[in-house]
This record gives structure tokens, sequence and C-alpha cells, in this order.
């Protein structure tokens, strides 16, 4: 049995010229709760259809508990075992919320019962309402019923939360890690919320023009990056030569802000020893983060 | 719930968890051989991922403070003797520096500042005393 719920090696993706994906590298574990991160367009939705087996990367390869997603046979078993939320959450329109769930049903023969009363509980579904009278909160509610309740090893989902107010995102939020805790089942998701991505996640990977740019355990991310401002009182000199690690260093005024990715201590004592400063460090948040890693300089 | 986390912050959450079982302990909320929140419940009422409170427990158990016992859960391990007595000295020290601070006109973010670039420096005075 592999220990990795998903693994990417050196996806490779085109579209009429335009590269979407440029050696995609994704790891993730069994059981971890996985934020997938990227600005629209950097290749995600690319990316969630050839683990789908939607699409077919060019070059490269794509495993889903060991399976290649794009195999005809094992493909299709495969994807028994993965609940797929996808970004537009469109159902059959003239089913009521108990149709659709009855509907489901019979094409899963790992349907977890006991799930799906847990849910259409948890997330107050109205059994007799048609789909096209739900609001779209109460729709990604039961989109997600729907991938849980099949017995899903695995859950893959587009923007799980967008376009929800605040307290149905948190309800789905909690509901998430407590599938997670009670099952075990990895959840991969793609967010633009990186609030609630520093909530729930216990690993990221961020990807900007179809590659991945940094990923890990979030709280070792947290705890790696540093800001570190100092303030010089006569003015920035002219020629620092910051020690390694500092890696984005903005000057502002008599303030350098320096984001540091490794050798916060030594950048730090670097500045202290440097006449007339006074250093701070910053905790840096995953918007922060993303943000900096985002500006084109 | 005596614990509260802000994900939000920038600081781990996990030390945000370690710090704050500490200071429940510190201040009494939380006695030697009572037992922390058990993982699942706390994951899921503070809406946070599982593993993070996982480590949490394991590194308070790492410092000596929590025991886990297997299929039972984390308790609150007996202090050395003298610790909540140091302890109180130092919450009464703070108390009056944080107030004086706070008199001299100082905002919190600031008062935070000056403690955390001390911090640095006591750190790195250690650093530079062992080599």
């Amino acid at each position: 049995m592999t220990e990795c719920a998903i693994e990417a090696l050196a996806l490779r993706k085109s579209f009429k010229g335009h590269e979407a994906l440029c050696g995609l590298n994704l790891t993730v574990p069994r059981g971890s709760v996985f934020g997938f991160l990227g600005r629209n367009g950097a290749g995600k939705t690319t990316t969630i259809r050839i683990l789908m087996g939607l699409a077919k990367a060019d070059q490269g390869a794509a495993r889903i508990f060991g399976i290649a997603p794009g195999d005809d046979d094992s493909g299709a078993l495969l994807r028994r075992r993965i609940g797929f939320v996808p970004e537009d959450k469109e159902l059959y329109p003239y089913m009521t919320v108990e149709e659709v769930i009855r509907f489901s049903r019979p094409f899963f023969p790992h349907w977890r019962d006991d799930l799906e009363r847990r849910y259409l509980k948890a997330f107050d579904l109205p059994p007799k309402k048609k789909i096209p009278d739900l609001s779209k909160g109460m729709r990604s509610k039961l989109m997600l019923l729907l991938a849980i309740a099949r017995g899903s090893e695995l859950l893959i989902l587009d923007e799980p939360t967008d376009g929800l107010d605040p307290v149905v995102a948190e309800e789905v939020l909690r509901e998430l890690i407590a599938l997670s805790a009670s099952d075990g089942t990895t959840i991969f998701f793609s967010s633009h919320q990186l609030a609630e991505v520093e909530q729930i996640a216990d690993r990221i990977t961020i990807i900007d023009q179809g590659r991945s740019i940094i990923s890990g355990e979030l709280e070792d991310l947290k705890q790696q990056y540093q800001r570190i401002k100092v303030v010089f009182a006569d003015g920035i000199p002219a020629d620092i030569r910051w020690a390694q690690g500092a890696d984005r260093i903005r000057n502002e005024g008599r303030m350098v802000s320096i984001l540091s990715g490794r050798n916060s201590e030594e950048i730090m004592a670097q500045a202290r020893a440097l006449p007339g400063t006074s250093v701070d460090t910053y905790p840096v948040t995953l918007r922060e983060l993303f943000l900096e890693l985002m500006r084109a300089d | 719930m005596i614990i509260h986390v802000n994900p939000a912050s920038g600081i781990p959450i996990y030390i945000q968890l370690m710090e704050q079982v500490k200071h429940a302990i510190e201040t009494g909320a939380l006695r030697a051989g009572e037992q922390l929140p058990p993982l699942r419940r706390l994951a899921e009422e503070l809406v946070i991922n599982p593993n993070t409170v996982v480590r949490a427990y394991r590194e308070l158990e790492y410092e000596g403070v929590v025991e886990v016992r297997h299929g039972a859960g984390a308790f609150v391990r007996q202090p050395a003797a003298g610790h909540t007595l140091v302890s109180r000295k130092a919450q009464s020290i703070m108390q009056s520096a944080v107030e004086r601070l706070a008199a001299a006109g100082l905002t919190e973010a600031a008062i935070r500042r000056l403690l955390e670039n001390e911090l640095a420096q006591l750190k790195e005075g250690v650093i530079g005393r062992r080599t």
C-alpha cells in the first residue's frame, strides 16, 4: 500500500500553444488536508482534471493511490474511491434533494448510509426541496454530501467554500475536519480563501504558471518564513549585501523589509551589527507569503 | 473552552496551542492530573487540522508538561517543585513591566515588539557565548 494519496511527477499540458502546466510536481500524503493554491489561470483546474482522468497530460505521470487515473478500466474503479466537487457545482435541476441522493446511491457500492444521515442533519438540508430552489450554500453542501457519502477515501474539492457566507463556510470546514479526524479521509482542496486554508490544512502547495513554487507542512513553512524589518536611523546605506536567505528585500524610506525563508538569525545578527539599526521580526501569514511570492520583481 | 487560536496571526497554530495550555496550567485553569481536551473534539471545536493538535500535544509531552496515556488522552503532569512559585513571581515582574510601559504611553503592539526583540537578543547572546 502506498503512503501517497496523490502523486504527480513533472506534469506538462499545453492548450493551443499555451503551456498550462510545465513540469508540475505534487505529493499528497494519505490522511492529509491539503491546500492547493495559486492564482486564477495558474493551472489548478487543469491539474484537477488530469487527476480525475478528465484530461490527459502531454508528459509526466499522475497516480492516485498508485493507480493512473487516465486508464480506462482501473481509472473507472479508482473514481469510485474519490469524491469530486467541481467548481461549477451543477446538479440535476428537476430533482429534489432526496431524489438526487436516491439516484446517486446505487452507483456506489460503498455508499455510507450513516454518513448520508449525518450530513443531511449536519448540513440541515431540506429533503423535499427542488435543486433550483436551493441557495448556493445549500447546493454546495448537497454536493459535498454526495461526495462524502459514497464512501470516498479521497475528496477532491475545487473551491468548496466559494460564494458561501462565513457561517456556512465555517460549517463546511468543521465537517471536513470531523471527516478527516474520524475516517482519515484525505482532503485535497483548492481555495482562494487563504485564511481558511491556514486554518484547516496541514500541507500546502502553491503553484504559479504551471509549476509548484512552494510546498510543505504549513506549520513548518510558517516557522521558516519571517518578516524582518530593519530601521536605519541615518538612512539605508547604499551597498548592503544581505546574507543568503533574504529572499524579498524592499527598501521603504529608512526601513528595509526582508522576507527570509531561511537563515533568519544570521540576517538579524547582520542587521544588528550595522550602525544605527533597530531590528524587529514579525511572523508571516499565509496570505503575506502568497502575495510576496506572486509579486513580480 | 479554555483554548483559543488565531490561525491568521502568522504564528504556527501548534505553538499557540502549546502556549495556551501552559498558560492555563500557570493560572490554575488546568491542574495536575486533569485531562486536556481530546484531540478530535479540540480540532472540531476550533476547526483546525487534527494533526496540528497532535503535534502540539506531542511537543508538550516532550517538554514534560503533559503525559500522553495511549487510548486515554493527555494529562497535565505534576509540575517540578517550586515551579508554580517561580511562575507566580515571573507573572508579577511581567505585570509591573507591562503596566509601566503602558503608562508611558506605549501601545500593545509596541510592547510586544520590544519583548520579542529582547528575547531575540537573549537567544543570540546565548548562542554567541556558546561558540
